[in-house]
This record gives structure tokens, sequence and C-alpha cells, in this order.
């Protein structure tokens, strides 16, 4: 009956709580078929479709291997993480479930970390898969850094985990989130540069795109795998590191600015 | 460390639970807030079992909220085992069991999954099977939530507040949807947990409940305190009562007699007269002497000690009455009716 001590093995601690969340959240996860469907081959379908596609082949600069894997981050991070974490927070949360959480050992960022784990999970095995294939299939050049292709990952993650809890505060119901969801699965994708390309847009317009959550994942994922730059030139991996300076920026700020929000309204439990 | 560091003697002299005047309110300041507690205050002893009575809506979950760590006061102190149990929370969860009002676990899992995960997220939790056992769900161990019973369901959520082996147990309404045998058996638990040392706060409806498992008790009332002691304390702040009916054709009244209160006899919603009485023996003495004196039969005779049960009513009632503004410093005598009419109802 001893009470432990804060400080020591603490980290272990939260990833032992992260885990055991987690577990039970992929549980769940692998008995909702449909949550399951749509996690699973939303990103591969449309995988196929932007490869297959000539006019993102044109904005790609025919790198059909690179071109892949980027249509797959954006859409991984849209569907598998964000759609799927909207759903199970909302879903949760109306269950009581994230109440009960709360009144545990675990922190409330724990708990959030650990719902979307199987939804990272998902997302980061499809991108994984997916670029072992597309480079094994279709791969040209090989990746001039992967670098900045690691933070779009990562740090999109972060931002569509946040947007997903952000979400979930004007969703009541699991089925409203078809609807809530819309404006962060559209807007952030239609101007992220995989369909067209942003110069294309009028300058302020451009500026605004540069500004959205998907836009530089998209960004550091070409720069990383074709040495592509925003406006357009190619550098080598020397190069690259500076140039993935702002698109990381841009991330970073959309990390800080959803932590902070996502702490201001989160609701953990469901109105009445 | 040292600052987060409570001195246990200090602690145990002074409650392992301790409220004081503590005030929370919803929805701001303005004219749309409300006061769902309203200065409460107690304390609660190292193993004792303290439960919180009271109407619906009277502040019980708010209170206790507050103390499990899950809400802000708006004014007064909380302490859990010393510490602030929001600001401390680290510290205070891992030494603490919550049994919340209901609902909470996924519906998709099964109680062995369930209780898994909620270990997983524990310091120092117990083996899943031993509480499993505990609370009677060893064989629904496979069984899907959704296919659980709310009695069953409320068992669970026993079996996960009490997986962390808490010092101090907080159950909220433990036994609501259980048919009677799952309640004594809840309450046998209970027990045996107070006997290995734990400290538990709870709240029921059940006064029985309160009556068979409390060490101490507070009756609450809009968010007031307005009762507290033993049961048999709070019990005895309320009069006996005698009632009975007299023959039609009687033309007589029931004399004054020792022990009853001022105002006492009033009449009964079945035409009998009610007595109310600080000393039932002595009163009913002199009742049935005058009654065998007279050749008075009295009809449906019946004298009671006062009970928590009746406790609890008048607190509800008189509270009504002025508009809820019962002292909040325990007892006091004028609990019965001032209305009532002297003598016998025609």
């Amino acid at each position: 009956m001893s009470p432990r001590p804060g400080t020591r093995g603490a980290v272990a601690d939260g990833i032992r709580r992260i885990v055991a969340l987690g577990r039970a959240e992929a549980l769940l996860l692998r008995r909702n078929a449909v949550a399951l469907l749509v996690a699973l081959t939303t990103p591969a379908a449309t995988m196929f479709m932007i490869t297959s596609s000539s006019e993102s082949g044109a904005v790609e600069g025919f790198d059909a291997a690179a071109s892949a894997v980027t249509g797959l981050a954006a859409i991984a991070l849209l569907a598998a993480v964000y759609y799927n974490l909207v759903t199970a927070l909302v879903a949760r949360r109306e269950e009581l479930v994230l109440k009960r959480l709360r009144a545990g050992e675990a922190s409330d960022s724990e708990i959030v970390i650990g719902t979307a784990l199987p939804a990272v999970a998902v997302a980061w095995a499809q991108i994984v898969l997916g670029s072992v294939a597309a480079y094994a299939l279709f791969g040209t050049a090989a990746p001039v850094n992967v670098l900045p292709a690691l933070a779009a990952v990562v740090l999109g993650t972060a931002v569509f985990v946040l947007l997903a809890a952000l979400s979930t505060v004007v969703t009541r119901s699991v089925e409203m989130a078809q609807v809530t969801t819309m404006p962060v699965l559209i807007v952030p994708l239609a101007l992220c540069g995989l369909f067209f390309p942003l110069d294309d847009l009028p300058g302020p317009l451009e500026q605004v795109a540069r500004m959205l959550p998907l836009t530089p994942v998209v960004d550091l994922m070409r720069l990383g795998l074709t040495g592509t730059t925003t406006d357009g030139r190619t550098v080598e991996l020397a190069g690259s590191f500076g140039e993935a300076a702002g698109p990381v920026l841009v991330l970073v700020a959309w990390v800080a600015l959803g932590g902070w929000a996502a702490r201001r309204w989160f609701q953990w439990e469901p109105r009445r | 460390m040292d600052e987060t560091r409570v001195d246990q003697a200090v602690v145990d002299e002074a409650g392992v639970i301790t409220v004081d005047n503590l005030w929370r309110r919803y929805g701001g300041s303005g004219a749309g807030g409300f006061d769902a507690v309203r200065g409460a205050g107690f304390s609660v002893r190292r193993g004792e079992l303290f439960a919180l009575l009271g109407t619906n809506g009277a502040g019980k979950t708010s209170t206790l909220e507050v103390l499990e760590g899950l809400a802000s006061p708006t004014r007064g102190r909380v302490r859990v085992l010393g510490h602030d149990p929001r600001r401390a929370r680290r510290l205070v969860r891992p030494r603490i069991g919550i049994m919340l009002q209901g609902g909470g676990f996924p519906s998709g899992l099964t109680v062995a999954e369930t209780l898994r995960t909620w270990a997983g997220t524990l310091s120092s939790p117990r083996p899943v099977t031993e509480a499993l056992d505990l609370v009677g769900l060893r064989g629904r161990a496979g069984v899907y939530l959704r296919q659980l019973s709310g009695g069953e369901l409320r068992r669970l959520d026993l079996a996960a507040a009490i997986l962390g082996r808490p010092e101090v147990l907080f159950l909220d309404e433990p036994t609501t949807g259980l048919d009677p045998e799952s309640r004594r058996a809840t309450w046998r638990l209970v027990r045996g947990l107070l006997e290995s040392g734990t400290t538990v706060l709870l709240t029921t409806h059940y006064l029985e409940e309160a009556e068979t498992l409390a060490d101490r008790l507070a009756i609450m009332h809009r968010g007031r305190i307005v009762r507290s002691g033993t049961p048999a304390e709070v019990a005895a702040s309320q009069p006996s009562r005698i009632s009975f009916a007299l023959p039609a054709d009687l033309r007589e009244p029931v004399p004054d007699l020792p022990g009853t209160l001022a105002g006492a006899a009033r009449p009964a919603a079945n035409g009998g007269t009610v007595l109310t009485t600080s000393d039932l023996q002595q009163t009913l003495s002199a009742l049935l002497e005058w009654a065998n004196r007279r050749g008075v039969r009295l009809h449906h005779l019946n004298a009671r000690s006062a009970s928590l049960e009746e406790a609890f009513l008048a607190v509800a009632e008189e509270a009504d009455r002025s508009g809820g503004g019962v002292s909040s410093d325990g007892v006091s005598d004028d609990t019965v009716s001032g209305d009532a009419a002297m003598g016998v109802a025609a």
C-alpha cells in the first residue's frame, strides 16, 4: 500500500497506461466493421486513384512512387487518423467512457493518445507498407532525404489528432460526425497541392492554402522523396534541410494552436 | 518532494477527507447560475464509512465530484489524504477508488477485457479474477457489456473502483438497480473492505443501507448539510410517534400527556390521532393509563421510536416549508409542525 513516487518511472507508467487504453480501443476498432473498412480501404483506394491521374502526375513530376506515397500519407492522416478518431472520441464521450477514464490514474493527454493509438498505428502501417509497395513496383529514384518525410508524418499525425479532438466539440453524436468532419476532410485536401499546383491560385488564396494543415505535409513529403521545393526547384540532400524549415514551422504552429484550443474546449462528458 | 509529503498523523487527526465550507456553482455567477452545494462541511475519519444522504438534487454527487478531483470548488476547501484532490491528482488518484453513478465502459468489450484495461491504468491493481470473484462476476467474464443487466453493470463498476486496492473509496449510489440479494452481497463486500482498513464515503437513497453500513452520516438538502452524526444520533433528533384512532362517539379530548411536544397531537390522514413525544415510554404509559381509566378503546394503536427515515422525511418537509433555510449546524428541536391541532381530531 505504499504510495508510489511520482517521478521514477513516470514516463514508463504513462506509456503503460497509453498502451492499455490503446489495446482496448484496438479491440473496439476490430469489432466495428464500418470503421475498420473506412480506415483500411480509403487510403489504398485513393492511392490508386492518385497514381492513375495524369493531373497529379504533372504536379508530382511523374515520379509515380513518390506521388503515390505522398497521396497515401495525406489520405491516411485524414481518413485513418482524423475521421476515425473523431468517431471514436465522440462514441467514448457519449458512452461516458472519457468521464470514467478521467476518474482514474491516466492523465488527460494519455487518454486522448491511448484512444488515438490504433488509428495512428493503422495509418502509419499503411504509409510504411504503401511506401514499400510503391517503391518496389514503380520506384525510380531513391528518396532524397527521409527526414522531412518522417517529420511530415509525425507532425501531421499530431495535428490531425488535435483537429479530431477539436471536431468532437461540435459533434454531438457519432452519426453527426459524417457532417462535422466535412470541412477538415475537404478544404485542406482540396488546397494541399495534391490535385493542382498552388501557384495557380490567386496570391492571397495561395498564401491561405500554404497555411492549411495538409499543405506542409504534402510539401515535406515531396521535398523528402523527390527533393522538390515548395516553389518548384529541385534540391539535393544538403539543401533539403533549409527548405524543410518553413513547412515544419507551419505544422508546429498548428500543433501549438491545436493543443491550446483542445485543452480549452474539449468536452469530456456529453452535453445534457 | 517534501512539500508533497503529508504527515500521516496529521491527516488522521483532521480526517482522511475534510470538507470545509464547500460551495459549487454551475453556470457562472449571473442570475442563470445555480449553487448546487452551499457551504457544506464534514470530515471522514480513517477506516470509517461515512454516508451522504439526500433527496435528488441535494448536492451529493456535486460534492463527491469535488472530492474525487473531477471538479473544482467554487469556494471552500477540500482535502483528501491531506492533499488537494485536483491539484495533487497524481498523488491522490493512485490511493483512491471511484465508483461513479454509472456508465462509462464501452459496450463492445467483455467484462474481463474491461477490467484488464482498467487494471492497465492502475499503479498496483489486484488480479482481475480476484476482483471478479469479489463482486460475483467470475462466471460472466467473457460476456459483452451490452449483454449485462443493470445490476451486473453496477457490480462491474464496483469491481473497477476496488481494483486498485484504494485506501479511500468513493461510492456514488453503489446499489441502485441491484436486486436485494446483490445489494446484500455488496454490503458484505463493503464491510470486508472496512475491516481491512479502507475508508469509504458513500451516497445512497436507501436509508436502510446507510443505517446498516454507516459509522456516521450526513443528510444533505439543497446543497447544505442539515443533519449529521451517527445513524442513532440523527434518528434521535426526531420525536417518537404514537398513533391511534378514538371511538367515533367519544366526545372527550385526549388530555395533555407528559413528554408530548408542544402542539404535538395532530389529526392523521385516516381520521386518527398522531402524538409526537420526546419520551415514548412516559407518554405511552400515560396514554394507556388514561384510556384504561376511561374505558376508551384505542384502535390501530401504534408506537414507534424515531427512525432515520423519519429524520430524513422531516428534513425534506421542514426545509420545503421554510424555503430551504435550515440551519446547517445540526440538530434542531422544533422539527414538528407548528400548525398541528391540539387534542383530538373530530
